[in-house]
């Protein structure tokens, strides 16, 4: 075991990916002699050279959209966005291109490209710099979503989506990149969980937070002060939000019979109101009170200043409990108001 | 403002400034640039692209002729750009790797493509016509100018293999106005990408003439991106073969990227489902009939003494048979089973798509216990 920041992880874990797979390439604005704005491809390309760790024009869906053609070729390309909010440009390729050639082939073609995101909020940066798009990815068949949290994680699903022959959208939480841990850089990969697995990180068994990304952090604060309240809290890194592993999901909800789902990204049609039908679906009868979001509000993405009164914060994860809980909270009384409506 | 839409590319004098060797008339006309990369082609060669082209045409009229039956939900006609498309792609090697757009029906022939292929996208069958490492050639792209950034990819796969092979895009006069046209020469300049793009101007984009896309010549814009161009009559299959092996030597000897505008003419709609009636005159259509690229092939050779009426004979012949083939094969296709609308959408297990495959599979044995 060593302990390293996540940044350093995923540097780790782009090495040895390199080094596991010749046709492994990294491509992407400034990530060469930079090393990355965040430093993550920090002397791969020393190491590798230009012709693996790819410098590109400031065209981000020129960057994807010749990563599939290296794909078709036989290359499995690693793309690095700079920023969540510059993934738009790329838009059309990912979902129209990268998505749908398996598909479209029968299986020929195959597009075994990650696409790296450093992602969502918590840093104070400049506009565009801070968003959580991932529910658009999740909703494009033919992609898998990734979102870590910590730098053992980091490490061994990076190296996970790289060897997977599917596309993967993979978000690396900015705030956590400074974040230390304990990564093994030994173990096997193939001894490791799948990355399409949920994981418990905290068992309880009042009610369950589901979440994922730099909120797993957070929901483990809130379950540390709900204990001091005497509730017991389970905490589940979804790890994978496509696919969801609902086995694991719902064999917490059927213990606990109730859910609280947090993530940084606006609310509308987002991963926690697909997690919390596909719940209510699953486990409806183990439900002892109806399931709660806690997201980012529906609005464009605040300015730095605002923007801790966007994210989930623990006082608000802890106020959804209680509503699971049906303890006192903001909403109490709110029925009244909600005739209104 | 409204956009002005004259198009100043496609005046009479414009067209004569592009480069050619046959005449409409079927004259043949001196080229210093061109003429040595034909050197090699004889009669026995012009017959057989003479042969190619009208095979095309016939494909192409029976593709029209399926959909009119209801037996294709769409069809692309490439009727008028023989020319381009079999002078290009008979100058290919077949170690080369196509990205084409969706209306490449003549470049397909020239990579092998068997009768079915040209209409099972079509027909609704399947997303991609055929397997692309079988003719290589990437499944026809719908998404206007997105393969171009595929072939530049695939280009620097190529570089970085050291292989001795060209990655070549086509597309037309309208994709030049998207910004993936534009980043693929931008890449394909900046990493000297082994990439040839070939802008089939067929003078519309659905309605909108070449004008709106372009108040310059688009062979122009190239040498701005650090790219070499030609711009040759695209109704010429010997000035199309020319450019293109000019092209390919080019890319193929370490300089980069190549890129040819093919001047031509798309005679019919834009697909089945257009009406060209209501946006351009007959006049314009009478104009570029006087410059089929097979009248123009055919009154060269005639002249030259080099075509016979039985050879037009096994020609239309051999045309009928592809035409029947693909009828055939159209017909004939058998649609696969409810549940593979769930095959491959990944390459390896994803748990939610198999829940959703599981449940469908359900319903569907209700009905057998019913």
């Amino acid at each position: 075991m060593t302990t390293m920041t996540m940044g350093k992880a995923l540097n780790a874990g782009l090495r040895q990916a390199m080094l596991d797979d010749e046709k492994v390439v990294l491509m992407g604005e400034d990530i060469g002699t930079l090393g990355g704005v965040f430093r993550i491809t920090d002397g791969l390309k020393d190491e590798f050279g230009a012709k693996r760790v790819i410098d590109t024009p400031l065209a981000e869906s020129g960057i994807v959209g010749t990563a599939v053609g290296l794909a078709f070729r036989g290359y499995r390309p690693v793309v690095e966005i700079q920023f969540d909010g510059f993934i738009y440009p790329a838009f059309d390729q990912i979902v129209s291109q990268v998505a749908k050639l398996h598909y479209r082939t029968q299986g020929r073609v195959k597009m075994p490209i990650t696409i790296r995101v450093p992602w969502a909020g918590g840093i104070g940066a400049a506009e565009h710099h801070s968003e959580s798009p991932e529910a658009y990815f999740v909703h494009t068949a033919g992609l898998r979503v990734i979102a870590v949290s910590d730098p053992q994680d980091a490490y061994r699903c990076l190296r996970q989506a790289i060897a997977s022959d599917d596309p993967v959208l993979f978000f690396e939480p900015k705030r956590l990149y400074h974040h230390k841990g304990e990564v093994d850089l030994e173990a096997p990969l193939a001894d490791a969980p799948p990355m399409g697995l949920a994981r418990v990180v905290r068992q309880g068994a009042d009610a369950t937070i589901i979440t994922y990304g730099a909120m797993v952090s957070t929901a483990l604060d809130a379950a540390a002060a709900a204990e001091d309240e005497g509730v017991s809290l389970e905490v589940i890194d979804l790890r994978s939000i496509s696919p969801v592993d609902y086995e694991t999901v719902s064999a917490s909800v059927r213990r606990t019979g109730r859910v609280v789902v947090a993530h940084e990204a606006s609310r509308e049609a987002g991963v926690a109101a697909e997690v919390i039908a596909s719940i209510t679906e699953y486990c409806f009868e183990y439900l002892e009170a109806a399931p709660v979001r806690v997201t980012g509000h529906d609005i464009p993405y605040p300015p730095a200043k605002l923007e801790k009164f966007h994210l989930p914060d623990l006082d608000r994860i802890l106020d959804a409990v209680d509503r699971v809980l049906d303890r006192p909270h903001s909403l109490s009384g709110a029925d009244a108001k909600g005739d209104q409506r | 403002m409204s956009p002005h839409t004259s198009p100043i590319v496609d005046t009479q004098n414009d067209l004569e400034l592009t480069e050619r060797i046959l005449a409409p008339d079927g004259t043949r006309v001196p080229n210093p640039q061109l003429d040595r990369w034909i050197a090699d082609i004889d009669f026995q060669t012009m017959r057989e692209l003479h042969r190619d082209m009208v095979v095309l045409r016939r494909i192409d009229s029976e593709g029209v002729a399926l959909q009119r039956q209801g037996q294709l939900g769409l069809w692309a006609p490439c009727n008028g750009q023989e020319a381009a498309q079999i002078g290009t792609g008979r100058a290919l090697a077949p170690r080369d790797f196509v990205f084409p757009s969706y209306r490449e029906t003549g470049v397909m022939y020239t990579r092998g493509a068997e009768p079915g292929d040209y209409v099972r996208m079509w027909r609704g069958e399947d997303g991609a016509a055929y397997d692309p490492s079988r003719l290589n050639i990437a499944p026809l792209q719908i998404i206007i100018g997105a393969q171009t950034l595929h072939a530049v990819g695939y280009g620097m796969g190529i570089l970085h293999d050291g292989a001795d092979e060209v990655a070549v895009t086509y597309f037309g006069d309208g994709a030049t106005s998207q910004g993936d046209v534009n980043e693929a020469m931008i890449f394909a300049s900046s990493y000297r990408a082994p990439v040839v793009f070939v802008c089939q101007n067929n003078h519309w984009a659905i309605s909108e003439p070449v004008g709106l896309q372009s108040q310059y010549p688009l062979a122009g814009r190239a040498p701005g991106f650090g790219i070499p161009s030609l711009r040759v009559d695209g109704n010429d299959v010997l000035a199309c073969m020319a450019a293109m092996r000019w092209a390919l030597d080019h890319t193929r000897s370490g300089k980069g990227p190549a890129y040819l505008e093919a001047v031509t003419y798309r005679m019919g709609p834009h697909t089945t489902a257009d009406d060209p009636k209501r946006y351009r005159d007959d006049a314009e259509l009478a104009q570029w009939r006087e410059r089929d690229p097979i009248t123009r092939l055919e009154a060269y050779l005639r002249a030259a003494g080099e075509l016979t009426d039985e050879h037009l004979v096994s020609v239309q012949k051999a045309a009928d048979d592809v035409a029947r083939e693909m009828r055939a094969a159209c017909i004939g296709m058998q649609t696969r089973p409810a549940l593979a609308v769930f095959d491959r959408v990944y390459a390896e297990p994803h748990s939610g798509l198999q829940r959703q495959r599981d449940d469908y599979a359900a319903y569907l044995a209700s009905f057998e216990e019913a």
